[in-house]
């Protein structure tokens, strides 16, 4: 059975790094892989979205509306975005962070409020973090996506070395220490 | 691996030696890839034109060569392109091209298979990033063979996906002596008529090549459903359909006819399933086969599974809906981002702003919303010079081209070449960042460095601007707003061409050094919004206080100009 992941957020908030160590581990597990990523415009403050999908045999390099078994969205606005995406028995593990996008800044538009509510409301399982706290703990709030890989971590089969080799192999060395921190503090 | 990074592979281990390109989305990391290759030379070219030139240049006298791009780059190397079909080749060549179905990053949409036909070059389109790396190594060999350039279609699933590979050896390619060739490698009309009769030939060869290549599958199953397909469609149809019959094209044109037919006639109902243009499907229809595509299938955007299920068997996803709509979050110009003290100016004078492709169309975009137009890559300051000749000097005085550094090097010069010999009035402004932005920092003509980071000779644009004609060429900082608004309304009055540079790095770049980042003072604050008009993405204004994100502001000072009170600084300052 293939495992669908969304990784959604903000250009700039690291999304890219956390689906390759995801990608990473499903290949440590002998499971094909597809990742599907958006370069160029996109990245500049803009709506991210990253596919990882594992299985037997992967075809579709993304995952469509009402297919992600896991949503991992790293600020308020894209998991309601993103929402749809999730399946009825799927899981959202939300970072709790609020960015505004410009629309908001300039005043043309209002940030909805309580999301998590509201997406509890409608029947879907949420997980709310506060990494960007738990990233600061571990002294850097770039460390916000290692926080949350911790937590998805903690919610699949996949054995915590493995996630640990891999994060060992797929971030520079001089911010190691740094990372594997933020891994455990959201493995917590 | 990325789809273009398996792209890099297959030319390594098909042992090319010269590849140049001109940075596209989704094509750039190809290049970028075969850049660590120390076998390869590999350039950055100033346009696909010159790009496409300099790959043919290198197969004439015996090397494997190939050139990568995005489609509207296969636009501007059409006109050599479509030639050298003609001439053929010595080493093999082979031209990338990435379509960007859903425009994640592209002015429009076009299907590069239209081109293939057009062309008279054959096409092979990958559906994953294994057969991008095999899917090169054929076309070298198939180019060679049959005398012909060859096109890799890829799109941005294909090209920005990752999946696993099979990496093998480089083979080395022997080059043989050059033998000068007229009749051949010379265009004119009387050899291009020979050439010609050739080139329907080859394609008549191929076609009948493409009916037995391994390229093309059928993958027999249940017979009610049979589908064509090529490319990501067929990922995505082999996932909708697990139990249908398949015919899968890795071939795209010219098309295996009599496979085709022999495929219909053993199924039930025929599905052809292609994102964008019905190329295949027109391509069956004429063959008098009863098939069923665009009828049923957008023919916009990007497919994905849930969408060819309910198309086809009308089977829907339950999905949650929202009861509001979500804000959008369009891309941003970074914080520090240089160009926002130019289109800040722009927008106060009133301006109307011919502009360009590059970071800088994000200027289109609300607070700054200074763009009024942009088509493609140096088309700026042509259309400003249109302008002009359409509606006269009082109204191209309120007109400025933008246009960045390496756009201005890709294929602003001659508009601007156009607007010196044709007596316009023109004001152009580049914007020199010194670097090419939008597609992730690649170096280009005016930056002085390679592909490679090697130092190297720096075109010089006040020199160049100078050079053709132009006598009033101003550097200006454009974080000095003060002082660029002067030079904008000085250079617009003008009744002769100008050009300002607007010369300030790109914050990205890893020099470019900030003083870290400011705070409002509450106290000083009168709510005048005066930096809100910049459009920061660190600056929000919520509860009636304006505030300034430290995690993202990099103290670039911009606000700091525009603050009357003095309310914004450094927090010691406070």
């Amino acid at each position: 059975m293939t495992k669908n992941i969304m990784i959604v957020g903000v250009g700039g908030q690291g999304t890219l790094l956390a689906s390759r160590i995801l990608g990473n581990v499903a290949i440590r597990m002998n499971y094909d892989v597809k990742i599907s990523e958006v370069h160029g415009m996109s990245q500049r403050g803009g709506s991210v979205v990253t596919y990882v999908r594992y299985g037997e045999k992967v075809y579709s390099p993304v995952v469509a509306e009402g297919e992600a078994d896991v949503i991992l969205a790293f600020e308020r606005l894209e998991a309601y975005r993103w929402l749809s995406y999730l399946k009825k028995d799927g899981i959202m593990l939300l970072n709790d962070q609020c960015i505004d996008p410009m629309p908001v800044i300039i005043g043309a538009m209002n940030y909805p409020s309580d999301i998590p509510q509201k997406m509890k409301d409608k029947g879907a399982n949420i997980i709310c973090v506060d990494a960007l706290s738990k990233a600061l703990e571990c002294g850097n709030v770039k460390a916000v996506n290692v926080v949350l890989i911790g937590v998805l971590a903690k919610t699949t089969d996949i054995p915590k070395d493995i996630w640990i080799d891999v994060i060992k192999e797929t971030v520079p060395a001089k911010f190691l220490d740094l990372n594997l921190k933020a891994f455990e503090v959201g493995y917590e | 691996m990325l789809g273009n990074e398996a792209i890099a592979r297959g030319s390594f281990e098909a042992g090319v030696t010269v590849v140049s390109s001109y940075p596209g989305t989704p094509s750039t990391e190809i290049t970028e890839c075969i850049a660590k290759y120390d076998e390869i030379y590999s350039e950055w070219a100033p346009n696909e034109k010159v790009a496409a030139e300099v790959a043919i240049g290198a197969s004439f006298v015996g090397a494997r060569a190939m050139t990568c791009m995005k489609h509207v780059g296969l636009n501007v190397a059409a006109d050599p392109v479509f030639t050298a079909s003609y001439t053929g080749v010595g080493g093999g060549l082979v031209i990338c091209v990435a379509d960007d179905p859903g425009m994640h990053s592209s002015q429009n949409e076009q299907d590069s298979r239209m081109v293939a036909m057009a062309s008279k070059i054959p096409m092979l389109e990958p559906s994953d990033s294994l057969e991008c790396l095999e899917y090169v190594k054929i076309a070298y060999e198939l180019s060679e063979k049959y005398d012909t350039p060859m096109y890799i279609r890829l799109s941005t699933r294909v090209s920005h996906s990752q999946s696993l590979v099979e990496t093998s050896d480089r083979q080395e390619i022997t080059i043989s002596d050059y033998k000068k060739n007229h009749a051949k490698n010379v265009m004119m009309p009387a050899m291009a008529r020979g050439r010609h009769v050739y080139v329907e030939q080859r394609l008549l060869d191929m076609k009948n090549m493409s009916e037995t290549s391994s390229l093309n599958k059928i993958e027999m199953a249940d017979t009610k459903i049979g589908i064509i397909t090529a490319g990501i469609s067929y990922q995505y149809a082999k996932e909708a359909f697990p139990n249908a019959s398949f015919l899968k094209l890795g071939m795209v044109y010219p098309l295996p006819e009599k496979l085709i037919c022999d495929f219909a006639s053993k199924v039930e109902k025929v599905y052809v399933i292609e994102e964008l243009d019905p190329v295949i499907e027109t391509h069956c229809k004429a063959l008098g086969l009863n098939v069923i595509g665009k009828e049923i299938l957008p023919i916009i955007g990007e497919f994905n599974v849930e969408l060819l299920s309910s198309a086809i068997l009308g089977i829907k996803n339950e999905v949650f809906k929202i009861d509001e709509n979500a804000p959008v979050r369009p891309p941003v110009m970074c914080t520090g981002c240089p160009h926002r003290g130019m289109f800040y100016v722009l927008k106060k004078l009133g301006l109307m702003v011919s502009g360009d492709i590059g970071c800088y169309t994000l200027g289109a975009l609300a607070p700054l919303e200074s763009i009024d137009t942009c088509v493609c890559m140096g088309a700026s300051i042509g259309m400003a010079h249109g302008m002009e000749k359409a509606r006269g000097m009082e109204f191209a005085n309120k007109v400025v081209a933008i246009i960045g550094d390496s756009t201005f090097m890709h294929s602003g010069i001659t508009g601007l070449i156009d607007v010196v010999y044709n007596k316009g009035n023109s004001t152009v402004i580049i914007l020199d960042n010194s670097i090419t932005g939008m597609t992730g920092h690649q170096h280009n003509p005016t930056t002085g460095f390679t592909i490679k980071g090697e130092s190297t000779r720096q075109v010089d644009l006040v020199k160049l601007c100078k050079a053709i004609g132009i006598d009033r060429v101003v550097v200006a900082d454009p974080f000095d707003i003060v002082e660029f608004e002067k030079v904008v309304r000085t250079e617009t009055d003008a009744d002769e061409p100008s050009v300002i540079i607007s010369q300030r790095p790109c914050a990205l770049l890893k020099n470019v050094v900030f003083p870290g980042p400011v705070q409002v003072n509450q106290d000083k604050c009168i709510k005048c919004k005066m930096c809100m008009r910049i459009g920061c993405p660190a600056i929000t204004y919520k509860n009636n206080i304006i505030s300034i994100d430290e995690s993202q502001c990099n103290g670039c000072g911009l606000c700091q100009k525009l603050c009357k009170p003095n309310a914004i600084g450094k927090r010691v300052q406070l």
